[in-house]
């Protein structure tokens, strides 16, 4: 009896050493992962200057239709009656009818502001993120439509979907309070 | 005035207008663009840029504070109200919370990922929250047995629930199976390491029904799971999660695991078949121990097997070297460039693209390259040497027989689902 209980003190007494060491180097590896990590919460982001709106972000995306929404930076648009985000290339009535759009999806709002300008404005829930405007207004206009994360819509994924898939590496993980990065503006 | 001095003039001003262009791009480049903001006559107000904010931070220090707290309360049922009906409730909590509120990301599964990557690449940042998600479970478990995977873990949870008619697997069967999550937790840790993939997020069967949206392999995939998993109790659980490794191991030497009985085993066999997950030990008579001196000998001589089975899995593994590297989208890209392939299906990859218009050359593409597999070398020869060194160890345990009087749960395999309490009629 008393032999037995010996032998669960030893296997109970490795048994806790292994315990502590474990939970120890626990410590240390989570010590020294933090001490690498600037901290905070981190969120997706895409790199306008990387991205070459190949049209990924609409179908890599986890959630349907992508979290990945063309943004119209506003302050950077020139307001053109003929805009290359808006109409297809060789349009020759620049009118809103259906075939003139380069949005699939329709998504762009043209207004009449004053002779001779136009706001252009994005319905989110129809955007898909397919970078098409972005290109035609990166090509002839000042590139004020630009693809970005859009956060309400994003789910944060450990690993993004669409960073795995995307060619120009342009998405990272930056803090929450930078989550959105807009170029030349 | 002459011509010549007009002309003269007409140039010291284009030079002029020239320089204050130049100046003010270079003071204001935003301001510089092909079309200018205009100034609207009829007072129009432009509308803000459309900008939604993430989730508000604290919400992160909440998950890991529910975290803690319904690990708490599944170790408080199962250790001391052995309660059933509680851990029930308990997995409905995280199948909801961590399952469908939180839509099954960031898990403690998928966080081991982002440790391993942390740790090998010093410019990747991890967030505190999923480094909170990898180590808390695992100090649990220390102390308490897989308390988590009873009812915490969402992917435990879901399928926890659906085995409804468990039938038991031959111990054979059990065990080679259950060598597989160490396959897949070293191909994990290989692939993290290198910065390649994350394996394990890429293949979650359940996360596509959290988000009640996926692709179509991911549902399919998630719906087999929990299809087989009526007949063969939590198949991902046992038979591939990686995080159950390190859990398993963790729980066999934890402080106060979960006891079938409240007080003393009275052998009535009860619980024998109770288990659905097969991690009931059933007492060893000492009388079915063989003769100590040929277990000795099968024991020596299945260890001196454990170093030629860890050669043999190392040079297997850095034999798949390649194979295993080609997932990597460098490595991937450099072999393209290298085969000279131009199209795929008729495209040009967009990666190939990307690359001709990044300026690198292709050189340091392939050097780039090259590093990653060397990388993919050695960790061949690691992974496959663990594994080796794991299917040494599995063979030569099988020679140790611990006499044991009474039904005990196995501390590694068991998940504290606390079903086989019910079945033990001994009052407290």
């Amino acid at each position: 009896m008393e032999a037995e209980e010996k032998k669960y003190n030893r296997r109970e007494f490795v048994n806790t050493g292994i315990r502590f060491s474990i939970a120890l180097g626990l410590g240390g590896v989570a010590a020294l992962v933090a001490k690498r990590s600037a901290g905070g919460e981190l969120v997706w982001q895409l790199d306008p200057s990387k991205c070459i709106q190949c049209g990924r972000c609409a179908t890599s995306c986890v959630s349907s239709p992508s979290a990945v929404k063309c943004i119209h930076v506003y302050d950077m648009c020139g307001y053109c009656d003929l805009c290359g985000g808006y109409f297809r290339p060789g349009t020759k009535d620049l009118t809103t009818a259906a075939e003139n759009q380069l949005c699939p999806t329709a998504a762009i709002k043209r207004s009449y502001i004053e002779e001779p300008f136009f706001e252009y404005s994005i319905d989110e829930d129809l955007c898909i993120g397919c970078g098409k405007c972005v290109k035609g207004c990166g090509a002839f206009g000042n590139g004020s439509l630009q693809l970005q994360v859009s956060h309400n819509i994003c789910l944060n994924c450990n690993e993004c979907a669409i960073a795995r898939d995307c060619p120009t590496d342009a998405f990272s993980r930056v803090s929450s309070d930078k989550a959105y990065s807009f170029k030349g503006f | 005035m002459s011509r010549h001095v007009k002309q003269r003039i007409v140039s010291w001003m284009a030079l002029g207008c020239l320089l204050a262009v130049l100046c003010s791009f270079g003071m204001d480049a935003s301001a510089q663009q092909r079309f200018p903001k205009p100034e609207f006559e009829n007072g129009h107000t432009q509308p803000p840029t459309f900008t939604p904010a993430p989730r508000a931070d604290f919400m992160e220090v909440v998950d890991v504070f529910v975290l803690i707290l319904s690990l708490s309360v599944v170790t408080w049922l199962v250790l001391n109200k052995r309660s059933r009906k509680g851990v029930f409730w308990a997995s409905i909590f995280s199948i909801f919370y961590f399952g469908f509120y939180r839509e099954g990301c960031v898990c403690s599964v998928g966080s081991l990922q982002n440790v391993t990557l942390a740790l090998f690449h010093t410019g990747y940042q991890i967030p505190y929250t999923v480094i909170a998600f990898f180590v808390i479970p695992l100090i649990y478990t220390l102390f308490f047995g897989r308390t988590f995977c009873a009812a915490v873990c969402p992917l435990g949870a879901i399928q926890d629930l659906v085995a409804l008619k468990p039938y038991s697997l031959k111990s054979w069967v059990e065990k080679t199976l259950g060598l597989f999550p160490v396959v897949y937790l070293g191909l994990a840790i290989l692939y993290a390491a290198t910065a390649t993939d994350f394996v394990i997020c890429r293949y979650d069967p359940f996360i596509g029904i959290y988000r009640m949206e996926g692709s179509f392999n991911m549902l399919v995939l998630g719906a087999a799971f929990l299809l087989a998993g009526v007949f063969i109790a939590r198949p991902y659980c046992r038979f591939f999660c990686p995080y159950g490794v390190l859990l398993n191991l963790a729980s066999r030497v934890s402080r106060r695991h979960m006891t079938i009985t409240p007080s003393t085993c009275i052998q009535c066999k009860l619980c024998e078949h109770s288990c659905p997950y097969g991690a009931i030990e059933k007492p060893v008579p000492a009388h079915t121990k063989e003769k100590r001196s040929g277990l000795v000998n099968n024991a020596i001589f299945l260890s001196l097997i454990i170093p030629v089975l860890i050669l043999i899995g190392g040079y297997a593994g850095s034999l798949l070297h390649e194979s295993l590297a080609k997932v990597n989208p460098t490595v991937r890209l450099a072999e393209q460039l290298l085969n000279e392939v131009e199209t795929v299906d008729g495209i040009i990859p967009l990666e190939i693209e990307a690359f001709r218009s990044s300026g690198q050359s292709l050189e340091s593409l392939y050097a780039e390259a090259a590093g990653i597999i060397q990388q993919f070398y050695i960790g061949g020869w690691i992974l496959g040497g663990i594994v080796g060194l794991i299917f040494g160890i599995t063979l030569a345990r099988l020679t140790i027989y611990r006499y044991r009087k009474d039904y005990e749960p196995n501390k590694g395999r068991c998940l504290s689902c606390t079903r086989c309490m019910d079945f033990c009629p001994v009052e407290e």
